[in-house]
């Protein structure tokens, strides 16, 4: 049954990024909407929700990076840093650590504003390195965040991290246990990131990134401020970053560093490669194959293999599946499995 | 006084490791500017090449006399040769293709061999450490007061008897000079007729074989190894590449050197817990403020 929901939201993303005209694109996108939106009326399944949630939450963090990796070209190995800021700044205001207990909704704004200052922070210094030099340096800044949060005990709970945090509530209703309000916020904050994505993708902003991608020292000497619209983009997807973080860790009641490694941030870079870097419905089929085959498809191999009296553990394979993406990808089809007309141009043009 | 010696001695061994490493990122950097991600699971790999020879030679502890000449010296020209191959195979089957991709393809590719590796040997020796035999007897001499054990020793030995060779080699055969001269300007060295393919993949070979060295001194060194030491080690390696100055291979050993010191010192005052804390922040407080490195030449943008 699961399997209905990725392989339909993955067609009609498909289908979608292959229609020509730009009203019926739009229908398609709301009709999936709405059938998102009544799914829960009819399929009492909470554990359907509840691995749809996640693949949102992926979704989210992959709309997130596409905006610094996608739009302006930065690879940023150290996403997963922002997610666990987001997650963090949840579970220190909204537990018994400190016995603060902020809302939810109000987290959620706090928590997108800190990633995004962070962004900044290590933006600023590191935004004028090359390229390579730059995913290096976000890769160590990767590392060293979940590392001071395993680090600083006595604020964060250490390696067994922070647990017991609140539940969110919705005028006076606590979402408890339950799945699917965090389904129905996951689908609310994935509408406003597309809002904000397509929007961005189109503005000057959206404009300066792709100039900067494409040629950065062309683009600065058309008047194009590169550092300005470089940390942008870094602000701006972390703190897509930062919101994925605070319902993740609502969701799970629990945060701890190890949930934020540098898997985390391969595995949404994979998403990325994957779909196709640059093209929004690119990189939400992405994410969603990736979750699929993650939390569906290996979990179930695995039940099959032990069926058959075999010991395998499909869960170890991963990291060769990131990796036989990133690779498979970068060498055959670099432009992704859905890339944008645009993008597809851009590759092949350089390539001659 | 006798804790801050001790420690500089463990950092200096430490250090060996990490130059033998950093020399194999440094080369690739100089020659086709790439951070070979993978580097760091090569050198992983070099442990586990070892171990098994080792195994396959029947030899579970300590060696002395010939035996322990004969099998040490298989054990390491083996894994420097296994991991050379895998290195040279690495770049004709993944980087070789993108060398004149735009710059972030080939580091992309790097990742996901780096992920292929950990995985295959996650799945060869299994998710947690292996224990590697303690093949060379450590009788300790006592220096200031301190306590150095003969493995110290023979690490820094071998470390530095790699490198003084990798300048002699460099410095001074025609294939030296044909590094050298791919690594300034790739057209012009074809033009001259040198094979910049066999250039690249004798770099990579070297590369390679030095960080199988590293693996098997490091196995040696702390009596284990695990699939996922060569993401830090390499990360630290790569840190230290880029202190001495990246592509340059005095640099690398320099680096390396002040990077194990750093990082023993570290754990030495603020506890290993903050030792990974503490080589990022460098490696992010050089890239920023002088990417150059210590040794380096300043570097530009390339179109």
């Amino acid at each position: 049954m699961i399997y209905a929901y990725f392989l339909v939201a993955i067609a009609v993303v498909v289908v979608a990024q292959r229609l020509p005209d730009l009203r019926a694109k739009r229908g398609l996108f709301l009709l999936l909407g709405v059938a998102l939106l009544c799914a829960p009326l009819f399929d009492r399944n909470d554990s359907t929700f509840n691995v749809l949630a996640d693949a949102g939450i992926f979704v989210l963090l992959a709309l997130g990076l596409n905006i610094v990796v996608g739009f302006a070209g930065l690879l940023d190995l150290g996403y997963a840093a922002f997610f666990a800021i987001g997650a963090y700044t949840y579970a220190m205001m909204a537990s018994p650590q400190f016995n603060l207990h902020l809302p939810f909704w109000l987290l959620l704004f706090l928590a997108a504003a800190f990633a995004a200052v962070f962004g900044i922070i290590l933006g600023a210094p590191t935004l004028r390195l090359r390229g390579d030099y730059l995913a290096i340096v976000t890769l160590g800044f990767g590392e060293i965040v979940p590392q001071i949060f395993q680090n600083l005990t006595k604020y964060t709970g250490g390696p067994n991290g922070i647990g017991a945090l609140d539940f969110p509530s919705l005028f006076g209703r606590s979402f408890g246990q339950n799945t699917i309000p965090y389904y129905y916020v996951v689908l609310a904050l994935i509408a406003l990131a597309l809002f904000f994505a397509y929007n961005l993708r189109d503005s000057r902003l959206g404009r300066a990134w792709m100039a900067i991608r494409e040629d950065e020292l062309a683009a600065r000497h058309m008047g194009i401020n590169t550092t300005a619209v470089k940390l942008a983009a870094f602000a701006l997807g972390a703190s897509f970053s930062g919101l994925a973080g605070v319902v993740f860790a609502a969701k799970l009641s629990l945060v701890s560093p190890d949930l934020f490694q540098f898997q985390v941030s391969v595995l949404i870079v994979s998403m990325l490669v994957l779909g196709g870097m640059g093209n929004i419905p690119g990189v939400i089929v992405g994410a969603l194959v990736l979750v699929l085959v993650n939390n569906v498809v290996l979990p179930q191999a695995n039940t099959i293999a032990a069926g058959a009296g075999l010991h395998v553990d499909f869960g170890n394979y991963h990291f060769f599946i990131y990796g036989a993406i990133l690779v498979g990808i970068m060498l055959f089809r670099p432009e992704g499995l859905l890339p944008s007309r645009q993008r597809k141009e851009e590759l092949h043009h350089a390539a001659a | 006084m006798h804790e801050f010696l001790a420690q500089l001695f463990n950092g200096i061994a430490l250090g060996g490791i990490y130059a033998l490493i950093a020399l194999g990122y440094t080369m690739v950097y100089g020659i086709i500017g790439l951070i070979n991600f993978a580097h760091g699971d090569v050198y992983t790999l070099g442990s586990f090449f070892a171990l098994t020879i080792l195994t396959a030679l029947g030899v579970s502890g300590e060696l002395h006399g010939v035996a322990l000449v004969v099998d040490v010296a298989i054990a390491l020209i083996g894994a420097a040769l296994l991991c050379g191959i895998v290195g040279v195979l690495i770049e004709r089957l993944a980087y070789r293709r993108l060398r004149n991709a735009p710059r972030l393809a080939p580091l992309i590719t790097a990742i996901g061999i780096s992920f292929i590796l950990e995985n295959v040997m996650q799945i060869w020796k299994g998710p947690a450490p292996v224990p590697f035999p303690a093949v060379v007897p450590n009788p300790s001499v006592m220096i200031a007061g301190v306590a150095v054990g003969a493995q110290q020793f023979l690490l820094v030995g071998l470390a530095v008897v790699m490198m003084v060779a990798l300048q002699l080699f460099i410095h001074n055969t025609r294939l030296g000079r044909a590094m050298r001269a791919t690594a300034e300007d790739r057209d012009a060295a074809q033009l001259m007729g040198i094979n910049i393919n066999k250039t690249i993949m004798l770099t990579f070979l070297i590369g390679s074989a030095l960080a199988g060295v590293a693996g098997f001194v490091s196995g040696v060194y702390y009596q284990s190894t695990w699939f996922f030491n060569g993401f830090g080690a390499g990360l630290k390696a790569f840190t230290a590449a880029v202190l001495g100055g990246i592509g340059n291979i005095a640099g690398a050993m320099l680096g390396g050197f002040l990077i194990g010191i750093i990082e023993s010192f570290a754990t030495w005052k603020f506890g290993g817990q903050w030792s990974n804390v503490t080589v990022f922040a460098i490696l992010i407080l050089v890239l920023v403020f002088r990417p150059s490195g210590l040794l380096g030449e300043a570097v530009y943008e390339r179109a």
